[in-house]
Parts: structure tokens; C-alpha cells; sequence
């Protein structure tokens, strides 16, 4: 596909030709609130009036988060987001991309991934105490938390392999025996995001082969991104998945009859994934599942819900000052709510807070804490 | 002074053809394997630009014979060595990768050799989760003086990785994810930077 027809196909997919040039799309925007440079308004403007080509060079291509809040103000209902993205995809095919962020190491180990020779050892945060197998009803994909316990833990200092442990943990107390896959291979969100289409294919299908080989029905994750994109981007590139997939407070949700918690006093904010919230179209499972516990208190931040602000870094993708700030205020915001924790249901929001919290120059403190580790801590 | 009875002591000079002086023993490197026996380790190295860099120099002024199958990347310091570094040397198809500094309080930039250690422990960690063998990664200190050692170290890692085989990630020595490596394409520009 040449440059100017995938420009072309992009304008028509997201229906950005609908656009009125209001700007509500810029006005809402929690990168163009600290970017001034940045516009969705203009960048779509540009592409209709011919001067497409020119995007693709330029590095404010890569600023946009795709947290879709541009879209939900838009009363034309333009896809911003995945205007974005097929842009993304011409420029990288023309060799044209942004700075990702740690040296490009997490896209390196997601490309790696898509080898058909690797196997893999990601089952070491499996304890003597969780109960998984190898076949199943329930399937749960664990995503890139191995990898990110590797590159994080140390500097962040906390376990990104506990969301996984309370995640089975909270299963088996529903009854459930998920299956978790030694093969697994990174979802590819970031990869798809980031405009790489071929080793994202190369990576659902490789997924896709390796869940339907388990005999699972239903597909269970932690991570918004991972749900979002095995739910709803995979199906256009596999074609019908024949399984489902829920995140995981949408079980915890539909399974609440099988679950009791102690109580608690804790006070709790929480922060609504942009894939969850917005491309999923999930906003009360999370409410409901942290309702399950006796006690808990949950105060809703000044955005929240369907109107939640990004945790400010996607795809890895030119994370800086901008990125910062968007966390900055998000934080000060958990912290006004009086909460003492904000609740993650995402494991890129909380690495993202927690790197945000790290130099203590964020103005406000609070703690970060994962929606599965929180609920398991009460079991 | 010579004279005829003197002479008939001194030793009669013999005729000698002009041979040039004996050179001085050259080491000499172990024997390869014949080509096509084994297969040919990919080792990228990433050699501080102080120490190891000079140390590896200083193995080629004193004409060391060690194992060729390696490719120097010169960091000005082992602390720039980012775990993305070594992924991106096992995507690119390499066997194995050897981070080489300054011994600990020696590093030029005083504790580049620490942050050094504190990435590899990173590294260690992602290269075992994604299923590559330890032995395919090694960390070391190598001064500039320590030319021999360079080649001893070199031949050591070499051996161990032709032992462990191909890289998993690696296909005919070229990964297959690299051959789809957007950013790699001839004439592939950055922009962001």
C-alpha cells in the first residue's frame, strides 16, 4: 500500500473527513493541555487538505496517547486514535518513527517474541500456592509482567509479577483453574500502536494458534491493554477468535457470588485504563468488583469513569516532559480525593505512576497499588 | 696487531650464507574448526572506550592470536550499556554478548562501572525470561593493560557459547524479527530525536 493510499484509507476508517474543525478535540486533549504544538484538530485538518505527507515526518505524529477522549467529545465521532495510528503505520514503513522509550528495549523483546524457535521461561512468579494448568475452560494471559518485574523492578521497587500471583489467586477463589500458557506471547498492543501492523500480526496469530490449542472458551487478563486488544483488534487480523475475552473485573463481576472478602477500612481511589474505559466501553465492573469488598471505600477522583485522564505514556512511545505533567496532575488529583491509594487496573498505569512518583518532585504522594493485589489481599 | 703467527690461532672465518635473525615464537591461537564442522558463534562485544576498548587494542599491538568471531561496539563508558543494547544484539541474530569495563574503581567516570553492574543485573533478568541460556551473556572488567586477558576472555566466551549452540532467537545467524524491523530499512529515518 502506497504512503498516500494508507493516508487515504486512514481518513475513511476513522471517518476523519466527518471532522467540523471545532477543536473540541484539541480542547480536551491531556497531551495539547501541556503540548502547546499539539493539535488533533489541525493534524487532521493537514491530512484532509493534502498535506498528509508532511505528518509523516513529523514527530508530533508520536505524541498522541490514544486515550480517545478526543473521540468521546467529537461530535462527529471521528476515530482520532486510529487515524493516528494508520499514519503511525505509513511513516514506519517509510522508516520514519518516534523515540521509544528505555532504549527500545521493551518493542526489542516484543518483536523477539514473535520468533518461532524462543522458548521462553515466564512461569518463575508461579508460587507453590496457585493453582494453574495446561487446559481449561478459563485461560488467564498474563502479558508482559515477567518482562516488566526484569526491566522495572529494581528501579521502581515493587513486583510486577504480584499482579499476576493475586490475579490466579482471586481465580481459584472463584473456583476456577485457569489455564496459563508457557508459550504466551506479548499481545503486541504496543507494537500495533506504535505503527508496527506485521510483527503485530505475526503476534496474534501466534497467540491466537497457541489459546485455541489450550481448549479454552473464555480468555481472562489483568491488563486493559491486553483485553482491549485481544477483545477488539484481534478478530480484524485472525478473524473470529472462538473465544472470549473479559478483563479481569469483568469476571470478578460476573462471578461475585463465588467470592467473599474480609473486611476492610481502607480509603481508595481509582484510575479508570483508557482501554478500558474508553475503548471497551467498561466502566462499572472495576466499581463493582472493588464493591465486593466489605468496607472498602472508593472516592472518585474530579475525572473519572468514561472521563478518567491517561496515565500519560503510551506504547512506550516519546515519553518526556509532557508525560510527566499529565501524571504530575493526575496524582494530585488521587491525592485530593483523600484516598491513601490509587487503584491501577492496568499494569502500564502503574508503572507509569509509580516512575512518576519516583524523584518525589510530584508534588503529592500516594500509594500505587494494583486492583488484583488489593482484592486478593482481603481473600 | 695480525700477524702470520696470530693468524694461523685466529679461527679461519667460514663461509656463511646471510640468514636472517630467527623470529621470536609467535603464540598461537587454538586451532579452528574446519569450516562447515561446527557452527561460527555471532559474539558483539561492547567494550568501554577507557579500559576494555585500549585492552582490546593493546591485545592487537602485542599481535595476541585469539578467536576473530566478535565485533567491538565502543561505549565511552560499560554504564552506557542499556539491557536494550543486548536485545537488540540477540534480535540482530547475535550468540552471545559480552559487556566489558573498567575494573570497579578504576572506571574513568568514577562509578559508570557500577550503573554497569546494575544494568546487566536487568539484563540478566530479561535474557533468562525470554529462555536464552546465562552463559550467553557475561559481564567482565578488562583493563588496557590487560591485553592478553582481552583474548583469553574473548576465547573463554566463545567456547562456552559454541557450546551452547545458535541463538533460539537467531535463524541461519539473522533473527526473523529483524528482517521485519521497520526502523531498519535502508535510508530509515528517526524522528524525535
Amino acid at each position: 500500500m502506497d504512503r498516500l493510499s494508507g493516508i487515504a484509507q486512514g481518513i475513511k476508517t476513522s471517518k476523519a473527513y466527518y471532522c467540523l474543525e471545532c477543536g473540541k478535540c484539541t480542547a480536551s486533549c491531556p497531551v495539547a493541555r501541556y503540548n502547546g504544538g499539539f493539535s488533533p484538530r489541525r493534524i487532521v485538518a493537514d491530512a484532509i487538505e493534502g498535506s498528509a505527507e508532511r505528518l509523516l515526518t513529523d514527530t508530533l505524529l508520536w505524541v498522541c496517547l490514544a486515550c480517545g477522549m478526543c473521540r468521546r467529545r467529537c461530535p462527529m465521532d471521528v476515530d482520532f486514535s486510529g487515524f493516528v495510528r494508520s499514519l503511525r503505520t505509513a511513516a514506519l514503513r517509510d522508516g520514519y518513527s518516534g523515540l521509544a522509550a528505555h532504549g527500545g528495549a521493551l518493542h526489542s523483546l516484543m518483536r523477539m517474541m514473535t520468533s518461532a524457535g524462543m522458548k521462553q521461561d515466564r512461569m518463575w512468579w508461579v508460587t507453590e500456592d496457585l493453582d494453574v494448568g495446561s487446559q481449561g475452560e478459563v485461560l488467564y494471559f498474563v502479558g508482559c509482567l515477567p518482562y516488566f518485574e526484569g526491566l522495572f523492578k529494581p528501579d521502581l521497587g515493587f513486583e510486577p509479577t504480584a499482579t499476576a500471583r493475586a490475579t490466579v489467586r482471586l481465580l481459584n477463589a472463584a473456583g476456577i483453574q485457569p489455564v496459563v500458557d508457557p508459550n504466551e506471547r506479548c499481545c503486541g498492543h504496543d507494537l500495533l500502536w506504535s505503527g508496527d501492523e506485521q510483527n503485530f500480526q505475526a503476534l496474534a496469530e501466534r497467540n491466537v494458534k497457541a489459546i485455541r490449542e489450550t481448549g479454552a472458551s473464555v480468555v481472562v487478563t489483568a491488563c486493559a491493554e491486553c483485553a482491549s486488544t485481544l477483545r477488539d483488534v484481534y478478530p480484524r487480523y485472525v478473524g473470529a477468535l472462538g473465544f472470549e475475552v473479559q478483563h479481569l473485573t469483568e469476571l470478578l463481576s460476573d462471578r461475585s457470588g463465588k467470592l467473599s472478602f474480609k473486611k476492610t477500612d481502607r480509603k481508595v481511589t481509582f484510575q479508570d485504563p483508557c482501554r478500558l474505559v474508553r475503548h471497551m466501553g467498561v466502566i462499572e465492573a472495576p466499581r463493582q468488583a472493588l464493591g465486593l469488598v466489605p468496607g472498602l471505600e472508593l472516592v472518585e477522583m474530579a475525572h473519572s469513569g468514561a472521563n478518567a485522564t491517561c496515565c500519560g505514556t503510551s506504547a512506550w512511545m516519546n515519553c518526556d516532559q509532557t508525560s510527566k505533567l499529565i501524571q504530575t496532575e493526575r496524582i494530585q488529583e488521587a491525592a485530593a480525593t483523600g484516598a491513601g491509594t490509587l487503584v491501577t487496573a492496568c499494569p502500564k498505569c502503574q508503572i507509569h505512576f509509580r516512575c512518576a512518583l519516583s524523584d518525589g518532585k510530584t508534588g503529592a504522594g500516594v500509594e500505587v497499588e494494583d486492583l488484583s493485589v488489593l482484592l486478593a489481599s482481603c481473600l | 696487531m695480525p700477524t702470520k703467527k696470530t693468524a694461523a690461532r685466529r679461527p679461519k672465518a667460514k663461509a656463511k650464507a646471510k640468514v636472517p635473525p630467527k623470529p621470536k615464537t609467535k603464540a598461537k591461537a587454538k586451532p579452528e574448526p574446519k569450516p562447515g564442522a561446527e557452527f561460527v558463534p555471532r559474539i558483539v562485544v561492547f567494550a568501554c572506550n577507557w579500559c576494555s576498548y585500549a585492552g582490546a587494542d593493546n591485545a592487537g599491538v602485542n599481535r595476541i592470536q585469539y578467536s576473530p568471531h566478535f565485533r567491538v561496539i565502543r561505549t565511552m563508558c560499560s554504564g552506557r550499556v542499556h539491557p536494550s543494547f543486548v536485545l537488540r544484539a540477540f534480535e540482530k541474530g547475535a550468540d552471545g554478548v559480552l559487556v566489558s569495563g573498567c575494573h570497579i574503581g578504576d572506571c574513568h567516570y568514577i562509578f559508570g562501572n557500577e550503573r554497569a553492574i546494575e544494568n546487566f543485573e536487568k539484563t540478566k533478568a530479561l535474557v533468562k525470561t525470554l529462555g536464552l541460556e546465562e552463559g550467553r551473556v557475561r559481564l567482565e572488567w578488562i583493563s588496557a593493560a590487560e591485553g592478553p586477558r582481552f583474548g583469553q576472555v574473548i576465547d573463554e566466551f566463545i567456547d562456552e557459547v559454541r557450546k551452547l549452540g545458535r541463538s533460539p532467537l537467531a535463524v541461519d545467524g539473522r533473527s526473523p524479527a529483524r528482517a521485519k524491523d521497520p526502523g531498519e530499512r535502508p535510508g530509515g529515518k528517526r524522528t524525535g530525536t
